[in-house]
């Protein structure tokens, strides 16, 4: 099976110094897969999301690598026709539910907007669309939600809204960027489940960025582990819940909290830990410049 | 052992201003329905519930941020539902508050230092510089830290310097809300790790609210469950995860994902 999304020695810099953001980053994404992507805040697990979905900050420069979406190399095609093939074939949920929808818009059109001015489809047909999506994502009375505005809605309405959007136009990739932090447990359960049957009934590929092993070990199939931008292990779930090839992604398991266990497993990741991976992501950078 | 805190059906309502009509008073939402607890002191209490349980609100009422509409909250056997701000003052320094968000309950214009001397030069304290010292020392930031911004900050550094304003000025009572909820798993686990020392070392009471039950098992000895204002379990914490009895907490537990793919979960 050729991946679907194949990510080849993908180094992203800060413009204006010499730092890396991402370092050497290779993973590959197969049609229906789900990959998770974690690590600790910084550890450059959204800005893969972001290198694929075209939109990485101003200060940040696509230096070195290849993206490969579908059997193109988005870095060789000009800007106008990048952005298109992103838009047509990907699509994001977003972390923060509230920010992520524009307050003073109804619900409706900011499904619609992307159908019609993107895929230029005709309103009523996206219209449509949209109702059946709010459906699927068991959104009750979804004429209703449509004509409403994001503040009448709580929270768990608001992020299926986001997935019923995000599978609106039958993207064949999916970036979830931490789509449930936002949430208590029970919501999370449901929408983490909503995820899963959505991801099953259009056969799309996932990449979830999550910090959250538990999530992990629920949603995803494989796993790439990051620290500082650079993929420390990339395995399957099974392997990996069996036992982590690397020190670092054990002691990040070890540091995940388990109500399971009368001791609450509050064990940090040791310092000599950190210094160890600290050091292997340093030694990738001998020799690294900046062109 | 003596009792810190006393509540005695404790109500607060709030009125609804999305549903004020446009002459006349807006409707009141029940947000504490009757919560009836005590917290002896040297204990390390979990509140745990879903978002708009109302589990802030009763935090807030406890340190008196937010009046009572109805019940009793005594501290140290002194009623302090209705008391006035100005009587309200000498105490405030005996129950302190850890907040959710470091960043935005640190001022960015202040250096650490500042922020945890701010307090301390209100209360009237002697030696303030010392005393910033040592509560640094105590949270375990090193002293040179002193003259860093919050923003120079990781986001665990800065949850250290909240705990450490809230130490400086030697409460006997502690309201942690969900001070773990924006870290990584590493700092989650040292915030908590260095929590359970000072409750020790300081002999403090502490109420720890939490939406995640899975942080509180080791830290907390009774959790109460909230569930749309009421109390629906109030156990200990071997019997709440031994034997959850309230249907909610049952629901709860059964929500989080363990890191272990055979956990059944649907």
């Amino acid at each position: 099976m050729t991946p679907f999304l194949s990510i080849r020695n993908l180094s992203v810099g800060l413009r204006g110094s010499n730092a890396r953001l991402l370092r050497d980053v290779t993973l590959t994404l197969n049609p229906g897969e789900v990959r998770g992507l974690v690590g600790e805040s910084g550890a450059g697990k959204s800005m893969i999301g972001k290198a694929i979905l075209g939109t990485l900050p101003l200060s940040a420069t696509a230096l070195k690598g290849e993206i490969w979406l579908d059997g193109i190399d988005l870095q060789r095609l000009p800007p106008a026709e990048r952005r298109r093939k992103i838009g047509a074939t990907a699509a994001l949920i977003p972390q923060d539910p509230l920010t992520a929808l524009n307050p003073s818009r109804r619900i409706g059109p900011q499904i619609t907007d992307r159908l019609v001015d993107i895929l230029r489809w005709p309103c009523a047909k996206a219209t449509a669309r949209a109702l059946e999506l709010l459906d699927q994502v068991h959104i009750p009375d979804a004429p209703r939600v449509m004509r409403s505005y994001p503040h009448e809605l709580s929270g768990g309405m608001r992020q299926r809204i986001l997935i019923a959007s995000a599978f609106a136009a039958e993207p064949k990739l999916i970036v979830a960027d931490e789509p449930t932090t936002a949430l208590d447990v029970t919501v999370q359960k449901q929408i983490l489940k909503l995820i899963r049957d959505m991801q099953a009934r259009h056969g799309t590929a996932l990449l979830f960025v999550t910090h959250d092993l538990g999530v992990v070990s629920k949603v995803c199939q494989s796993l790439s582990v990051l620290y500082s931008g650079k993929v420390i292990e990339d395995t399957t779930v099974p392997t990996f819940f069996a036992g982590p090839a690397h020190r670092y992604s054990a002691a990040l398991l070890a540091a995940t909290p388990k109500y399971t266990d009368p001791m609450g497993s509050l064990t940090p990741v040791p310092e000599e830990v950190v210094a160890e991976v600290r050091a292997e992501v340093a030694a990738t950078d001998k020799g690294w410049r900046h062109d | 052992m003596t009792d810190l805190y006393q509540i005695r059906d404790l109500r607060l309502s709030l009125a609804d201003m999305t549903a004020k009509p446009l002459f006349g008073t807006a409707p009141r939402i029940e947000i504490l329905r009757g919560l009836t607890f005590d917290i002896p002191k040297g204990e390390v209490l979990g509140i745990v519930g879903g978002s708009g349980s109302g589990k802030s609100t009763l935090g807030r009422a406890m340190v008196r941020l937010l009046e009572p509409s109805g019940g009793s909250i005594h501290f140290e056997d002194q009623d302090i539902t209705h008391l006035p701000e100005a009587a309200l003052r000498p105490l405030r320094r005996r129950f302190q508050m850890i907040f959710q968000d470091p960043m935005s309950s640190l001022n960015p214009r202040r250096r650490v230092a500042g922020i945890i001397a701010g307090p301390l030069a209100l209360h009237g304290f002697d030696r303030i510089d010392a005393r910033v010292d040592e509560a640094l020392d105590h949270v375990g930031l090193p002293r040179a830290l002193r003259h860093r911004y919050p923003h120079e900050l990781s986001g665990g550094q800065r949850q250290r310097v909240g705990i450490a304003r809230a130490i400086a000025m030697q409460p006997e009572f502690i309201l942690a809300d969900e001070i773990v909820s924006g870290l990584d798993v590493s700092s989650q686990a040292q915030i908590l790790n260095l929590l359970e020392g000072l409750v020790r070392d300081l002999g403090l009471t502490l109420a720890f609210i939490s939406h995640d039950l899975s942080v509180i098992r080791r830290l907390c000895s009774r959790i109460l469950v909230l569930h749309r204002g009421e109390i629906v379990e109030n156990a200990t914490s071997e019997q709440l995860f031994a034997a959850p009895q309230a249907a909610y907490t049952r629901e709860l537990l059964a929500a989080i994902p363990l890191p272990d793919p055979g956990q059944p979960w649907d």
